[in-house]
């Protein structure tokens, strides 16, 4: 049978298991709401390395060594890493690449990525084509702000709409079999523009990708809102969640009760992170340091993480673009 | 002890109208700081800058107009003693001091420092 | 508002969409942000005047006294932000610390120092003019359009 269900979901047959998850972060992320809940917390932005871009993939690299490390597998029984990052040429995760010395494949969606390789991932191991794979994502706030906007010391004030791309790097170990969180159902997103131009107001501007997303899961599965414990989108911070819930009530649905974002959960009120945290490891880091044991221990039992990616660069911004952006869906439920 | 209050509000009020440009309207520093070095400039040529110079002192002087107003003041000068080539040798000489010394304590800030993100 | 019309250059839905996203909008503190600006701002200013004065006192010439004042502001911007404290000044001041010489300083040295892992020519050298390069592009430029139109005058 086809498991291909409605216009853009999918329900696996043999539902892939979640073995293992780590997620290691900068200091300001150790700082912030999940501090304790990181297999590690640098104590700089730069872990040793001697550039932001050479920390980003030393993060990735000790994300996905941890995340292996604790299914007992050895690195060499991994058959697929699926990865990417923020960086121009998804630098910070190929050169993570080299040292671990697995089949590759490099996979760029904004900060929907990790939903993104989740999905891919979850199809190659549901389709019989491998029996462990690797998910896993980075990002950091110093290597991205110079890369989309301006370098770090420049005195320019941040609006309050703003948000703070979050340092740090969530890995996954997909396997066949074994108990543990599965992923049941995936919906793929379609780029979704509302027309919106202000890369301050990266939230605001995918909230329609994944309100479209959510939306389109219900509709092609057949679940409510309410099936799910909670459901959680990337880094959309507190406009962009707010705009979620308001664009899901015109549709005649509800999910202000069950409904959160991760961008919300990284940093606190008193870090100055304005409208909350953005970039792959926004969920990454939600989904590896807190959702995964959440949902390990069964204080969670069935959530739908939706990553959510703009996939502007700077070069469409300069040329006075509006911002494309995406949404995938992923079903994790135990 | 007026020259400093004086240099406080007008600078003040310069950098308030700063604020708004960012608040109100999307435009980056970048613009901000290129905007208003050509507004000083207009504003020096058509004999306005000058007397806020006057009354502010460095309040007029240091924001970034008075940047674009010693480029056309001088250049005006320029003009006044060597005639045509002022209007291409008059910018510079005025504001040699003040690229000189950001170009040099610029390079030399950025060998000695390390961003700390 | 229909979520499934929500696609690209779908102008009803976008239109709808940012009538919503204004009323959700955070508003910048105006009130907060232009008092941070004035004082910040006239503060540097009143350094600046301290300076000057000080070089007049050396019975330097006005312009003379001018131009060292600059360097000096320059200087005094350049510094605190290779000591990695003018971003945060900036954060809370916005114009008031943009818009002096001082805040001129800070985007030379900024992307400067940034870039000095790409090396010395293509990273240092060429980033330094990032933000200034305009800045000196426009002022020439409108200087010599002015200074035309005041030669064909006189």
């Amino acid at each position: 049978m086809n498991k291909k269900r409605g216009q853009q979901s999918i329900i696996f047959k043999v539902p892939p298991t979640l073995s293992a998850a780590a997620a290691i972060a900068g200091p300001k992320e150790g700082e912030g709401l999940l501090g304790n809940y990181f297999d590690k917390v640098m104590e700089d932005n730069l872990g040793g390395q001697d550039s932001w871009e050479k920390c980003e993939s030393y993060m990735m690299e000790v994300a996905i060594t941890a995340a292996v490390k604790k299914t007992g597998l050895l690195m060499m029984d991994i058959d697929f890493i699926l990865a990417g990052d923020l960086l121009n040429q998804l630098i910070a995760t190929n050169f993570a690449m080299r040292s671990l010395e697995r089949p590759f494949l490099g996979l760029y969606g904004a900060c929907s990525t990790m939903a993104e390789s989740m999905i891919i991932g979850a199809m190659m191991l549901d389709g019989g084509f491998a029996t462990n794979i690797v998910a896993a994502v980075s990002s950091h706030h110093d290597a991205a702000e110079r890369q989309y906007r301006f370098p770090t010391e420049l005195g320019a004030q941040r609006p309050l709409g703003a948000q703070w791309t979050v340092t740090a790097s969530g890995a996954v170990v997909m396997t066949q079999g074994n108990n543990g969180p599965k992923v049941t159902a995936a919906t793929i997103g379609k780029i979704v523009d509302p027309g919106m131009k202000d890369t301050n107001a990266m939230g605001p501007a995918m909230a329609p990708a994944a309100a479209n997303t959510m939306w389109q899961h219900f509709q092609d599965t057949g679940r409510s809102p309410d099936y799910y414990d909670m459901i959680y989108t990337g880094d959309l911070g507190s406009v962009g969640k707010e705009l979620v819930i308001r664009l899901i009530k015109d549709k005649g649905s509800d999910v202000s009760s069950n409904y959160e974002d991760c961008g919300c959960m990284i940093y606190r009120e008193s870090q100055d992170a304005h409208a909350g945290a953005s970039g792959c490891a926004s969920s990454a880091a939600a989904l590896c340091a807190y959702l995964y044991p959440q949902l390990a221990a069964g204080y969670l039992k069935k959530i739908l993480f939706i990553g959510t990616g703009s996939l502007h660069s700077p070069t469409s911004y300069q040329q006075k673009e509006s911002i494309p952006c995406v949404a995938h869906a992923v079903a994790i439920e135990i | 002890m007026q020259a400093y209050i004086m240099a406080f509000l007008v600078g003040g009020l310069i950098c308030v109208v700063g604020q708004l440009l960012m608040d109100l309207t999307s435009l980056t520093p970048a613009h901000i700081l290129v905007l208003f070095v050509v507004l000083g400039g207009i504003l020096s040529a058509v004999g306005l800058y000058q007397p806020l110079v006057d009354i502010g002192g460095a309040g007029a002087t240091v924001p970034l107009p008075g940047f674009g107003h010693t480029l056309v003041s001088s250049t005006f000068e320029e003009i006044n003693n060597s005639g045509f080539l002022g209007i291409f040798s008059g910018a510079l000489k005025g504001a040699a001091v003040g690229i000189t010394v950001a170009v040099v304590f610029g390079f030399t800030m950025a060998v000695l420092f390390n961003p700390k993100g | 508002m229909s979520l499934n019309d929500s696609g690209y250059k779908n102008q009803q839905f976008n239109q709808r969409y940012q009538k919503m996203y204004e009323q959700v909008k955070p508003k910048p503190p105006l009130v907060q942000n232009l008092v941070g600006a004035f004082v910040v701002g006239g503060l540097i200013c009143t350094v600046g005047q301290v300076f000057q004065n000080y070089f007049l006192a050396m019975n330097l010439s006005v312009k003379s006294a001018s131009a060292m004042t600059t360097a000096v502001m320059i200087f005094l911007g350049a510094l605190f932000t290779g000591l990695g404290v003018y971003d945060e000044l900036g954060r809370r001041a916005g114009a008031g610390s943009t818009v002096p010489i001082t805040g001129f300083a800070n985007s030379i040295v900024a992307p400067a120092m940034e870039f000095k892992r790409e090396g010395y020519v293509l990273g240092v050298g060429a980033k330094l003019f990032v933000i200034a390069g305009p800045v000196i592009v426009y002022g020439l430029l409108t200087s010599v359009v002015t200074g035309f139109i005041y030669w064909l005058i006189h």
